[in-house]
């Protein structure tokens, strides 16, 4: 089942729905390429609550999908990391750098709407 | 052992499928939340390396204990390539495949005990385990078992 994305004004959000097989994350990667593309986006959310795992696998390809989006012009944050993802993450010592991460939702579009405001500002 | 579970592993779907199972066993056997996480994570790296290196194989999952514990216990098994230097595979950026090299050396921090056999030509066999505590009701109860 592909993972739907929504468009909200100038941001698009992915929310995966269950556990993902390697080739539904590389889909998902191509598919918010492709959009990011088509409208022109500057921010992207997914919502990683529902995933069962977060492994070297999807660690990277959410690296990838974030430097992707990020030569287009536009911003990712990841929000919903389970306390339990997050424990075998740090263990593992998996790194998601250069992702913005976010607790929910609310939280993240908060931060893309300071991002995307104070673009080309240097005062922050 | 009746809680022993085999998934073979062909398509990346399959390592979906024996994450799934080991998270369920690690619960029955009574590992915590984050425990079933980190176990599951471990079998997912592991499975993907059995359809990178070999294209198929197997995942056994199993149960194991002694007097004071419990383990979870997961085989992985192929009859692919083998692995030439297992020092340097477990070594922290080793690269082979599309891998980042993460997968085994991450795996075994995610578990108590991490085992590969391995022999170029002749496959590779990784074991996994993890071990709880059993507490002192547990031990109570399985001693009266016993004896009834």
């Amino acid at each position: 089942m592909p993972v739907p994305i929504l468009k909200q004004g100038d941001y698009l959000i992915a929310s995966i729905q269950s556990a993902l097989s390697d080739s539904e994350v590389l889909e998902l990667r191509d598919d918010l390429a492709d959009r990011i593309g088509r409208y022109r986006s500057q921010g992207i959310i997914i919502d990683v609550a529902a995933l069962d795992v977060i492994d070297s696998f999807v660690a990277r390809s959410l690296r990838n999908i974030a430097r992707t989006a990020s030569l287009r012009g536009a911003v990712t944050v990841i929000v919903g990391i389970q306390p339990d993802v997050a424990v075998a993450m740090v263990q593992f010592r998996l790194n998601l750098e250069p992702l913005q991460t976010a607790l929910d939702l609310e939280e993240a579009l908060a931060l893309l709407d300071r991002h995307t405001r104070g673009h080309g500002r240097d005062d922050g | 052992m009746t809680d022993d579970i085999t998934v073979p592993i062909a398509a990346d779907a399959d390592i979906v499928v024996a994450r799934g199972e080991g998270r369920m066993l690690a619960g029955r056997l009574g590992f915590s939340r984050t425990d079933a996480t980190l176990i599951a994570t471990a079998i997912s790296e592991i499975g993907r390396n059995i359809l990178h290196h070999a294209g198929a194989g197997e995942v056994e999952i199993g149960r194991d204990a002694d007097e004071r514990r419990v383990a979870i216990v997961v085989v992985a098994r192929d009859q692919g390539p083998g692995i030439s230097d297992v020092q340097r595979a477990l070594e922290e950026g080793y690269a082979t495949g599309s891998g980042l090299g993460l997968g085994l050396p991450g795996s075994r921090r995610l578990m108590d005990e991490f085992d590969i056999d391995t022999k170029p030509g002749h496959g590779t066999t990784v074991t996994m385990r993890k071990w709880r505590d059993r507490d002192a009701l547990e031990v109570v109860r399985e001693a009266r078992g016993r004896h009834d």
